[in-house]
């Protein structure tokens, strides 16, 4: 039954030597984040040849990019890397306001670059919660799952929706922060602190732990370049690169953190640049949530953001601008843009092309999963098939960003 | 860079070159000749003060009826940590053309490769494994062309397909 699900892959194409195993991790498997498929050729308990196989979850959204306005787009965007929405969301909307050529209050910027830090926070726990699981430390995950639930919470707050906040809208934020916004993101960081100390002890500073994982799915950091790594995966394979320091997007270059580098690129220094990034976004939040300033949510652009619904019913202005924008969309002038933010995954790209319409020509997506999982069959040749697990667990594969 | 870039290539490689066009981008472009995307991209790499070393995505836009030829691939590259410095290469192409893969400068180019050919139908020859990637292997035609209706040519045959895949597995079984 394996070799007849595999004969739609290459390895068909080889007649098995004796004793070897093919077997199907997935397309849905507890230890894969999503669906996809993983055929790996076994001999006893060790990794011969691997091959992944993806598009389980392809949904076209450079496709649905091409037919929805600007705006609507925006919703889709939330899809791709539903561990950490609103980052993908950011991304989106700097390119586009950056080919609009608009200017945002500072108060906007410092709201997204929280909410932005604190999904990456978001991402980390989930990859270093779910490596534990598949591993089979359960408890880990468990201790840190409570402080994603209060981040997940400022955020149903924030916007009204947990996990597809579509958070940001063109010249602003879909609404003004609530009162006690503050309040919460400050009780946040006092809490996650000594959380994420207590689970490096738990989990990663676990001898069973590190024996697993140790020296486990290592990439060397000239591999890891030519395949176009980036993010967390590529600084754990010793290679310091973070658009957040190299090409600074928002108010990264007035805020002070580190980048934290690993050696050589397995399981275990993954997880601990993951567990060091946490602390640095936790930094980064606590000097921006201190000095956030005051004033409007959104630029005073009607043309470009949606004017307030109470003017709409009154003044003659305002309803045709509302009409305007619902009906017409925004019109992005003709031209082209690449737009990378870091995250947090690595470096998600928003490429456009714009011929001056209502919706792009063309749009597309650079997901940082696509080009680092392309290496996973080697990484795991040659190890165990319990290490492969850790493998793709640690990589923080998210196969809504790999289908894109 | 773009100067820089712009010097090496007329130097070395001006018959690889194939028209000089202003695009309106933030990105500096160079439109190739398809036979020359190997070498240049390979001598980019190693090239001293430029060192294009990290292929930073690689797409295709289609122009049906806006440009000619139909296709263009592009390549963005970048030197290093340094994402200012981020370059984009073009090759343009008719609709039967081919365009050298790229797996041998970079290994990343494996996957970039297939899901353009995947989704436009533009080959990469020398690839080794010219297959689809996101779609199943028997879909029709390549969904991201601007002449592929939205809602595609009908699924039908394709449903029918998958169901008769799976009801022989169970019957055998």
């Amino acid at each position: 039954m394996y070799e007849k699900t595999a004969e739609h892959f290459s390895l068909k194409q080889k007649k098995l030597p004796e004793g070897h195993l093919l077997v199907n991790l997935g397309p849905s498997h507890p230890s894969t984040h999503g669906i996809l498929q993983n055929v790996i050729q076994l001999d006893g308990e060790r990794v011969v040849d691997a091959e992944s196989v993806i598009g389980y979850v392809h949904r076209s959204f450079e496709k649905l990019g091409e037919r929805y306005t600007y705006n609507q787009f925006l919703v889709c965007t939330d899809r791709m890397n539903y561990v950490s929405t609103p980052l993908n969301n950011i991304g989106w909307i700097l390119a586009v306001e950056k080919m609009l050529e608009i200017e945002v209050p500072d108060k906007v910027t410092y709201v997204r670059m929280i909410v932005s830090e604190l999904s990456r926070v978001m991402d980390h726990i989930i990859c270093n919660g779910i490596l534990g699981v598949d591993l089979g430390a359960f408890s880990g995950m468990l201790h840190l799952f409570h402080h994603r639930e209060n981040i997940y919470q400022v955020l149903e707050k924030l916007t009204g929706a947990r996990l597809t906040t579509t958070f940001c809208r063109i010249g602003g934020l879909e609404k003004d922060i609530y009162p006690e916004f503050e309040k919460d993101v400050k009780t946040i960081i006092k809490g996650l602190r000594p959380a994420i100390e207590e689970f490096q002890s738990l989990l990663v500073n676990n001898r069973i732990f590190i024996d697993r994982t140790e020296g486990v799915g290592g990439i060397s950091a000239e591999d890891a370049i030519s395949y176009g790594y980036s993010g967390p995966n590529l600084r754990a394979a010793g290679v310091p690169w973070d658009i957040r320091k190299d090409d600074p997007y928002m108010f990264y270059d007035k805020v002070d953190f580190d980048i934290p580098v690993g050696e050589d690129g397995s399981v275990l220094h993954r997880t601990l640049v993951r567990m060091e990034e946490m602390r640095q976004s936790l930094r980064i939040v606590e000097q921006l949530i201190n000095g956030l300033p005051s004033g409007a949510h959104h630029a005073d652009m009607p043309h470009i953001y949606l004017p307030d619904k109470s003017k709409v019913y009154k003044n003659m202005e305002e309803l045709i601008y509302h009409f305007k924008l619902i009906m017409h969309g925004i019109k992005v002038p003709k031209g082209e843009y690449y737009m990378a933010t870091e995250a947090a995954n690595g470096e998600l790209g928003f490429y456009i092309v714009s011929e001056g319409e209502k919706s792009p020509w063309r749009v597309h997506v650079r997901r940082p999963c696509f080009w680092f999982y392309q290496s996973f069959p080697e990484l795991v040749k040659g190890s165990l098939l319990a290490d492969t697990v850790a493998t793709m667990s640690s990589m923080n594969v998210i196969a809504g960003e790999l289908d894109c | 860079m773009k100067e820089t870039i712009q010097s090496f290539l007329k130097d070395k490689f001006s018959h690889f070159i194939s028209k000089e066009e202003e695009i309106l981008t933030n990105l500096p472009t160079f439109f190739l000749k398809p036979e020359g995307i190997v070498p240049v991209l390979s001598a980019l790499k190693t090239a001293p003060g430029i060192e294009l070393n990290y292929l930073n995505d690689l797409t295709a836009i289609d122009w049906l009826g806006k440009k000619t030829p139909r296709f263009e691939v592009c390549y963005l590259l970048r030197s290093g940590n340094k994402s200012s410095t981020r370059v984009q290469f073009r090759v343009a192409l008719e609709e039967d053309e081919q365009v050298p893969s790229i797996i041998s400068i970079f290994k990343g180019a494996n996957w970039p490769e297939r899901e353009v050919y995947d989704l436009f139908g533009i080959r990469f020859a020398g690839h080794p494994r010219m297959d689809r990637l996101i779609m199943p292997d028997n879909f029709q035609g390549h969904p991201l062309r601007k002449d592929y209706p939205l809602e595609g040519f009908g699924q039908d045959y394709l449903v029918e397909d998958l169901l008769t895949i799976h009801l022989k597995e169970d019957m055998e079984a």
